[in-house]
């Protein structure tokens, strides 16, 4: 069972190399998406069906990030069916070879315990990830991801820099250098205090490159902005979940060494400012895709900043990952619908979307405020947790400045996005032959659903994933 | 066996310093092979007894790093027609000074670290300080999107050079896996290295600037 989940995105993409149908190549997407999210059902939700062994194996945060990642593709693979239907006649064969290998990667980065493994597979992820931002093969899409490649080999190479050192750490505590998370875990307490530190350090910023962390972000508006809208829901929901994914692991084992006190301020700091510079450049923000990317800055910066709140922020900081992503889908996608019928990101031309594309638009509104952490919505529960155990960990500054940061960053976002849905369609906005079809609306509803159901109630084996989590994160083995 | 390797690192430390300050772009890509084919070399001498496992990654390395990736490379340089980095923000003599300085601070500094007692000896540490940040020097400062790619790959030897240290840390198919990951991301820049050449008529990333703020 195990095998097949790892292996079949990779044959996946091989059939997908090798059908020659451009029209019906696509389909190919969702086909795995259902594989893969049985499969994932199967292995999260029954411990007899997966194996374990040192270096693969299914932990509750692993799983975590499995289920959602498994749920963001499925959905969106329809998405993007239908997204290519609207382009027949540009190739989509390395998209669609490249789309399913990175949904390989992702699998095989919340199975990895071995972090050099992780390390690979998080790198696969960038190289899968570069020919889905130039798709549209422009001169912009062609910066984007110069930018995208660049910053982030160097940002994945710090990465393997700390991981190095965190072996390193446990080698100048005279044990056998190892990167088994398990042995790391075990032995945290005897690891070498400065190369453990060094380690996080590299590792935070290494992965917080890939999670799109001020200031390591800048790659972040330039790659959403000018990918497909459904490239940003994987990007802003998996790909940045994965490596979140990643810092967690660090996270775990400097708590492991009870080194808390070390990490929770440089944790904040990072929180804050990735908060302050998304509000910053949210503010005015003319292109409404760019705003979306920014928004994703904003709550990874919220990730972190609960992780550096510790324990009792832990299980809205893991909701949280689960709110983000679902509802980033449902911006990114309806954003993508708003863009291909006005054929601009601008608020210069785009406007008065709901009159043009009544649903789209809605989705769009709803998912602004979704986002912003209005109840009833999934990322309200999450975000008031979050908040919640800032306060009574008597992080009252730090809790403070959230706070304001999401006022300002509600009033900014807000004001763009009124901008596109309201008023009415300029006389000079071009209209394209796209029209609102089942494939491209479906989608971001059912993930409005969920974001809905998320707010409302937790589901009890959501609940229990999330718990075990928890309790896997803090225990000190 | 340790005054080898000491012997090669040396030489690893001046092709650092020659490759920031030559602006003959295919100068670059030779010596950066060159170094990957000597760190390809070491892990053969640090260990005592040779498994099938180290020497497979050795030649996996050698053959990538010395042969492949400069094949592609100059390929892909031939298909651009430029010869020369131009105008970098930092010149090639300030540049290769504060590559030097930078190798000086490395040796100063690597004796402060807290090392494990086998490591103090060998020059591994500082040269893999000092590697990574030519790496970071080339990467930063130059203009042309392929002189960048050296830089990366400067800084990627750098990290390789760490990676010595850990005999046995790291399995043989991370250590593969990791060679891969370069020969695809090394054919991917190739491509858009190709795309930024037909765009944009030029390889000057300085170009690239219209995404902005």
């Amino acid at each position: 069972m195990t095998l097949i989940l790892l292996v079949f995105p990779f044959i996946m993409a091989l059939a997908a190399l090798l059908i020659s149908s451009n029209r019906w190549r696509p389909w190919i997407i969702p086909v795995a998406g259902i594989i893969h999210f049985a499969l994932t059902l199967a292995s999260v939700f029954s411990a007899g069906n997966r194996i374990s062994s040192d270096w693969i194996g299914l932990d509750p945060a692993g799983q975590l990030v499995l289920l959602l990642i498994s749920i963001i593709y499925l959905i969106t693979s329809f998405y993007l069916a239908g997204y290519l239907r609207y382009h027949p006649q540009r190739q989509n064969r390395i998209f669609v070879t490249c789309l399913l290998c990175l949904l390989g990667t992702m699998t095989m980065i919340t199975w990895s315990k071995h972090l050099g493994i992780m390390w690979v597979a998080i790198e696969t992820t960038a190289l899968c990830t570069a020919p889905l931002i130039y798709f549209n093969k422009t001169p912009r899409s062609i910066e984007a991801t110069w930018k995208y490649l660049l910053i982030g080999f160097v940002g994945i190479a710090l990465a393997l820099l700390g991981t190095l050192f965190l072996a390193y750490a446990s080698l100048h505590a005279g044990l056998q250098p190892t990167l088994v998370l398990k042995e790391l875990l075990h032995s945290a307490p005897q690891l070498s205090k400065p190369w453990l530190h060094a380690a996080f350090v590299l590792m935070l910023i290494g992965y917080g490159t890939k999670m799109g962390l001020a200031p390591m972000h800048t790659w972040k508006p330039d790659a959403y902005g000018e990918a497909p809208g459904a490239v940003g829901t994987i990007l802003a929901g998996c790909v940045t979940s994965c490596a979140f994914l990643c810092i967690l692991r660090i996270y775990q084992v400097c708590t492991a060494a009870g080194d808390t006190a070390f990490m929770s301020p440089m944790l904040l700091f990072m929180g804050l400012l990735s908060m302050v510079v998304a509000a910053i450049f949210m503010v005015g923000q003319q292109d409404y895709k760019r705003m979306l990317a920014y928004s994703s800055v904003e709550h990874m910066g919220i990730l972190i900043l609960g992780l550096g709140l510790g324990a009792p922020a832990l299980f809205g900081t893991l909701l949280h990952l689960f709110t983000n992503g679902l509802t980033k889908g449902i911006l990114f996608m309806s954003a993508g619908n708003i863009h291909r019928s006005f054929g601009s990101t601008s608020t210069d031309v785009v406007r008065g979307a709901l009159r043009r594309l009544p649903v789209s638009a809605a989705l769009f509104l709803t998912g602004f405020l979704a986002i912003t952490g209005s109840p009833p919505f999934g990322p309200f529960i999450s975000e008031f947790s979050i908040l919640n155990a800032g306060f009574a960990s008597g992080h009252f500054a730090v809790s403070g400045l959230f706070l304001a940061f999401l006022l300002i960053i509600f009033i900014g976002m807000g004001s763009t996005v009124l901008l596109v849905v309201q008023g009415s369609v300029p006389e000079s906005a071009p209209r394209t032959a796209y029209r609102e079809g089942f494939l491209t609306l479906v989608p971001p509803v059912l993930l409005l659903g969920l974001v809905l159901a998320l707010g409302l109630h937790i589901p009890a084996p959501l609940n229990n994933l999330l718990h075990n989590a928890v309790d896997f994160l803090e225990t000190q083995p | 066996m340790h005054s080898l390797l000491n012997a090669l690192l040396v030489v690893v430390l001046a092709l650092n310093l020659f490759a920031l300050g030559t602006s003959r772009i295919i100068t670059v890509i030779k010596v950066v092979s060159l170094q990957g084919l000597l760190l390809g070399v070491m892990p053969l001498l640090i260990e005592e007894h040779l498994a099938l496992a180290a020497v497979s990654a050795s030649a996996a390395a050698i053959l990538l790093k010395g042969l492949v990736i400069p094949t592609m490379l100059l390929r892909a340089m031939r298909d651009v027609q430029i010869k020369r980095e131009m105008e970098p923000l930092i010149g090639f003599l300030p540049s290769m000074l504060l590559g030097a300085l930078a190798t000086g601070f490395a040796l100063l500094f690597a004796t402060a670290l807290p090392l494990a007692s086998e490591h103090t000896t060998p020059l591994l540490v500082p040269a893999a300080l000092a590697t990574i940040f030519a790496g970071f020097i080339l990467l930063t400062t130059r203009a042309k999107a392929i002189t960048q790619i050296m830089g990366y790959l400067v800084l990627e030897n750098g990290i390789y050079i760490f990676g010595m240290l850990l005999v046995g840390a790291m399995p043989l198919v991370v250590e593969l896996g990791a060679l891969l990951d370069l020969f695809v991301a090394i054919f991917v820049i190739c491509i858009m290295v190709n795309h930024i050449n037909q765009t944009f008529s030029s390889l000057d990333t300085r170009r690239l600037a219209a995404l902005k703020e």
